[in-house]
């Protein structure tokens, strides 16, 4: 692993009284892409939650070097850290252009990608510019949400299941489009269920059981340990 | 017809009035998912303030300080109030809000006492501005209209022209996704609720003057707000604005309207006798039953369509 841009160490979460995970240790390198796999209800989009301030949870984390674990969510996002959800949370009734414009921070000067490079990443978004988001397709929405906090210039963007429901052709093209986010020095963090995706394109991956990590390695120790595979992933 | 066409102003410029109340009570509303209770407070406090700068400064000033201070007062409940019994829950939020019209209304009794207080109309718009056929129309309501319009107009910019309007808007459906993305939802919490406090507050500087400034107002206008918003549809800006006209145009026409059904009966030659048992009943006019009517109203629409005209939440 290269340095760590993101250290989380014996973290903690809850909702009300159910406690979620239970002590997860994860880190993510500079430039890496990391994927969390699990099963369903295991406690990953809670792990991405937990990091970005969003439920409540104690450990440690630490962002390019400096603690987070106390910070509001809008101090966490504007010291680089990008979150994308799983449901896809578009403003529905602004437009597509409206929904990237408020993707860039307030008083930032300069940022990795600008507008323009979000319409040749993908030129539908552009013949769609001045749509109600709310209309767009499922597929399009998520390139959108995405778009929305490259906008922000993230260091590290978190990205909760993006293939989810989305046609073979579309989740190739956005496997292609991490790769191209990583080339440009941004470290992702993603959460997946399709392995296939998940071990072609991740540096390393992780495993949750029931709010725990319960195996870590590069892709081909993955590949080739099938009692973790049956045991952890497959249904 | 001269009848018609005054009434209809009067009701255009009331109607206008309570949307300067509901806007911000609905804005609110989106945001917290709370009804704040206190929202016709702050017109009663932006009247008295109205009143009491306006004793030192003259009218013109006080039109701008007083929604001012309000504003402010609004930032301050917000910040040190609703967001600390914010984690408490929605019923503890409603109850914060409950008792702080209590609150403010036991102040307005101790500082200004419980008579209405000589809040006057500026002498220099104290003329009649217009004679339609034979009712001077003063000029005063008219002023009154024009800045209901130019407040209308700037919100609606705001709201939908600039980046920080943009935040709201989108903060009043997904603030958790609006705040990871960077910007500072709670403080925009804040001036949105400061905002609407100071809407209400202007509201009350131009209705303390045109109608009556009393502690009693928070009470009878924060019902017809209230009203205004369950059929509009609770968070609905523009379900808010229709139906403030209506509730205005209803409230205005019917307290105007000295008929009864006796004689719309007898529009068509039917009379009925004074001793006839339906006589009583049926000489009841329309502008005794006024105050009821936004009320009857409200539960007809709670009943046909429980999310009012344009809601889009269930209530
Ligand atoms: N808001 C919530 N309140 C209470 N419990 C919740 C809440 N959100 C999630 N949970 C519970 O927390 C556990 C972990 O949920 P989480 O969303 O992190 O799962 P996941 O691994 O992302 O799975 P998936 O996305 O496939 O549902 C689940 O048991 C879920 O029921
Ligand atoms: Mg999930």
């Amino acid at each position: 692993m290269t340095d760590p841009i993101l250290v989380v160490s014996g973290l903690h979460a809850y909702y009300d009284k159910s406690h979620i995970l239970n002590g997860v240790d994860l880190s993510v390198g500079s430039g890496e892409i990391v994927s969390l796999l699990g099963r369903n209800g295991v406690g990953r989009s809670t792990m991405i939650k937990a990091i970005m301030g969003q439920v409540i949870r104690s450990g440690s984390i630490q962002f390019k070097g400096e603690a987070i674990e106390s910070l509001p969510t809008y101090q966490i996002s504007r010291r680089g850290l990008g979150y994308v959800p799983e449901n896809r949370e578009i403003f529905p009734d602004l437009t597509v252009r409206q929904n990237l414009l408020l993707g860039i921070k307030s008083g930032r000067a300069s940022s990795r990608w600008s507008e323009r490079d979000m319409y040749n990443l993908f030129p539908r978004l552009e013949e769609r510019v001045n749509a109600p988001a709310g209309v767009l397709s499922g597929g399009e929405q998520q390139m959108l949400t995405l778009c929305r906090t490259l906008m922000g210039d993230p260091d590290l963007i978190m990205i909760d299941e993006p293939t989810e429901g989305l046609a073979p052709k579309i989740v190739e093209q956005m496997a292609g489009l991490f790769e191209e986010i990583s080339s440009r020095g941004i470290s992702i963090l993603l959460v997946e269920q399709k392995l296939t995706i998940a071990l072609k394109i991740s540096n390393r991956v992780y495993v949750m059981g029931h709010g725990n990590i319960v195996f870590h390695g590069t892709p081909e120790e993955l590949d080739a340990n099938a009692t973790v595979r049956q045991e952890w992933l497959e249904v | 017809m001269e009848f018609f066409l005054v009434t209809l102003l009067n009701s255009l410029s009331y109607g206008l009035l309570l949307f300067m109340l509901s806007s911000g009570l609905t804005l609110i509303f989106s945001m917290m998912g709370v009804l704040n209770f206190a929202h016709a407070s702050f017109y009663m406090l932006g009247a008295y303030f109205a009143y009491q700068i306006g004793a030192y400064t003259g009218f013109w000033i006080a039109l701008f300080l007083a929604p001012l201070v309000v504003g402010v007062i609004g930032a301050f409940t917000e910040r040190f109030g609703l967001r600390a019994v914010h984690r408490f829950g929605h019923v503890a939020e409603l109850l914060f809000t409950f008792g702080l019209a209590y609150v403010i209304e036991e102040v307005v009794h101790l500082v200004w006492g419980r008579a209405p207080v000589n809040y006057r109309i500026p002498e220099r718009l104290d003329f009649t501005l217009f004679t339609l056929f034979t009712t001077q129309y003063p000029a005063y309501r008219a002023f009154m209209m024009l800045v209901s319009v130019v407040m209308l107009i700037t919100l609606y910019l705001l709201l939908t022209r600039t980046r920080v309007g943009l935040i709201v808007q989108a903060s009043l459906t997904h603030p958790s996704m609006v705040e990871a993305l960077g910007h500072n939802v709670p403080r925009v919490f804040m001036f949105v609720f400061a905002g609407g406090c100071a809407l209400a507050g202007l509201a009350g500087v131009l209705g303390g003057n045109m109608f009556i400034t009393e502690p009693g107002m928070a009470f009878a206008v924060g019902s017809i707000v209230f009203v205004v918003v369950v059929f509009g549809g609770m968070g609905s800006l523009v379900g808010a604005f229709i139906a403030s006209l209506i509730i205005g145009a209803i409230q205005t026409f019917s307290v105007a309207l000295n008929l009864s059904l006796l004689d719309f009966l007898n529009l068509f030659g039917l009379s009925i006798s004074e001793d006839s048992f339906w006589h009583s009943g049926l000489s009841i006019t329309i502008s005794q039953t006024a105050p009821v009517l936004p009320y009857l109203l409200m539960v007809l629409m709670l009943i046909v369509r429980p999310r009012g005209l344009m809601g889009n939440r269930e209530t």
